[in-house]
């Protein structure tokens, strides 16, 4: 399963950093997600473009995750020489992450 | 418990201008806010001012103030927004002259200066937050602009302006500051200061929140994205929040789209640094309360850091770019030996690059090598960019692309080059007490 399938996320940007959200189309979906997206899953992805470390913070109130991404726009939004400057097209890059069938699960 | 409307009429500078009449014409709206200053954009602007001490402002203001103005006048509604940039003045006399114009006789426009410091930032060496200090910067530094808060706003609608123009201000603070002014918080209110920031947060993007960059087809469908309505936000004295947006509009307020926005550019949810205080969102609730209407509860704030971030502005040498696409059978190969071509080229010319990217944009772009799937496209389209110390330099990038026309792989194009200076932005920190604003009022 896809995490497209159970979460929506918007990417924004400050300097050099990249900040992500996740978030459940259900809530009842949070604790499944928080479980397996984790900082060390999302710094992996994102191995090959982020330099610095990643962040997790956890909203369950709003079922909820922000990840924050040090390094990761190319020495920042007005200098880098990337086609995508800002990485508003990191979101889609997440929600492409594998996840497992939960077991009798609600997702 | 009163109650007062403020809606979002420019999330950015390029924004729609329609979406802000029909708030103006039957919002019904206290206040009508325009956010149209990036990070950069002041920069750019500090050297329009110096070609021209006339200029410097935002170039749509003309248009989006006589669109807006005479539905505001005839609501009531007071407008505030930071399309001064790098000139207030000069943008509230344009604002005065175009109600003058529209017959708007006695319109009040107020300018806010004071966060050009850049003369008083250059007498200390103050470390940036990207590493390094100021003096590393030396010549090149071009602006230095201190993200001013909700005071001098607040102060100008409390002198009577109907319009509120200014430069650099902290994007929720041109939201807090007409609910300063319409509920008389006290600065040192931390809870309701926080809850105030939470209300500019979300709103400060426009149609961000109303279902604006939310589309996903078939996951996530938004109707009617070509009419995008903008938010209205229903502020209660105590700082609860109502989103909404005008029936007949497109687009969505839904619980999902609100909170898209409300983590849209935050580090941590729980320390949202502004000048006026510390945010706290992480206790944020949101329920839907209706049809596109969401209610936005637990905002939190804490007292303020006493410091002011400043954006300066440097000149961060030059950018060159090619681009050329191919297509059909073997696009990508000829693509990638497109690439290997002008790679070769500029090392054999020695052209001095300080940073390069050869991309292949359908393939490898924007994720890299790793993220981007397998698999032939139809078409791919060749992005040979360098950052360089020299136009000369820079022009070479473009140019060698160009070249593969009749000396590269069969099939190439569509090409197109571009050379440009680049303007960079760091941040520094600054005690507020060396931040002092001014006021100055117009009358039409």
């Amino acid at each position: 399963m896809k995490l497209r399938q159970i979460a929506h996320s918007r990417t924004g940007d400050k300097g050099d950093v990249s900040t992500i959200s996740v978030i459940a189309f259900d809530e009842a979906d949070y604790p499944f997600i928080a479980e397996h997206v984790t900082a060390n899953r999302v710094a992996a992805l994102f191995a090959g473009i982020v330099t610095g470390p990643v962040t997790r913070y956890e909203l369950p109130g709003l079922g909820a995750l922000n990840f924050v991404m040090r390094g990761a726009l190319g020495g920042g939004v007005t200098r880098s020489l990337a086609l995508d400057a800002h990485g508003k097209a990191l979101s889609s890059a997440l929600l492409d992450l594998d996840l497992p069938a939960p077991a009798g699960g609600t997702v | 418990m009163r109650t007062i409307r403020i809606g979002a009429g420019a999330g950015f500078a390029g924004d729609r201008i329609a979406p802000a009449v029909e708030l103006a014409q039957r919002g019904r709206l206290d206040y009508l806010v325009f956010e149209c200053l990036a990070e950069r954009t002041i920069a750019l602007a500090q050297q329009e001012r110096l070609k021209d001490p006339h200029k410097g402002y935002d170039p749509q203001l003309e248009r989006r103030m006589s669109a807006v103005l005479p539905a505001c006048r005839a609501a009531g509604t007071r407008v505030v927004t930071n399309m001064g940039a790098a000139n207030p003045l000069a943008a509230a006399g344009v604002v005065r002259d175009v109600a003058r114009r529209m017959g708007l006789a006695g319109l009040k426009v107020a300018a806010v200066t004071g966060d050009d410091i850049l003369d008083s930032i250059a007498e200390n060496d103050l470390p940036l937050l990207e590493g390094g200090t100021l003096s590393d910067l030396g010549s090149r530094v071009i602006s230095a602009n201190a993200y001013i808060g909700a005071g001098p706003i607040a102060e100008a609608l409390a002198a009577g302006a109907d319009v509120v123009v200014t430069g650099r201000a902290a994007d929720p603070a041109l939201f807090l500051g007409p609910l300063i002014h319409a509920f008389g918080w006290r600065s040192d209110d931390w809870q309701r200061l926080g809850k105030g920031v939470l209300v500019g947060h979300l709103l400060e993007c426009a149609g961000q929140i109303t279902g604006g960059y939310f589309a996903d087809p078939g996951v996530k469908d938004i109707p009617d994205l070509a009419r995008l309505g903008f938010p209205i936000g229903e502020v209660s004295e105590n700082g609860d929040l109502i989103v909404t947006k005008l029936e007949g509009t497109g687009g969505a307020v839904t619980t999902a789209t609100v909170k898209e926005q409300l983590l849209y550019e935050i580090e941590d949810p729980a320390r949202y640094l502004q000048p006026d205080v510390v945010a706290d969102f992480s206790q944020v609730r949101v329920r839907s309360t209706g049809t596109d209407r969401v209610a936005v509860e637990g905002g939190r704030g804490g007292a303020k850091t006493g410091l002011i971030k400043v954006c300066v502005g440097h000149l961060d040498g030059f950018v060159g770019e090619g681009q050329i696409s191919y297509a059909g059978a073997g696009a990508l190969e000829r693509g990638r030996l497109a690439l290997a071509i002008v790679r070769e080229r500029l090392a054999m010319t020695s052209v001095p690059m300080v940073e390069a990217r050869f991309d292949l944009i359908g393939v490898d772009a924007l994720h890299g090598a790793d993220l981007s799937r397998g698999g032939a496209p139809y078409e791919v389209r060749v992005r040979v960019v360098a950052r360089t110390g020299t136009v000369a330099d820079a022009t070479a990038i473009g140019n060698e692309v160009e070249a593969l026309y009749t000396n590269g792989p069969a099939g190439g194009g569509g090409c197109w080059k571009s050379v440009r200076q680049v303007v960079a932005i760091a941040s520094t920190l600054v005690p507020e007490s060396i931040v002092s604003t001014q006021l100055t009022v117009f009358e039409a």
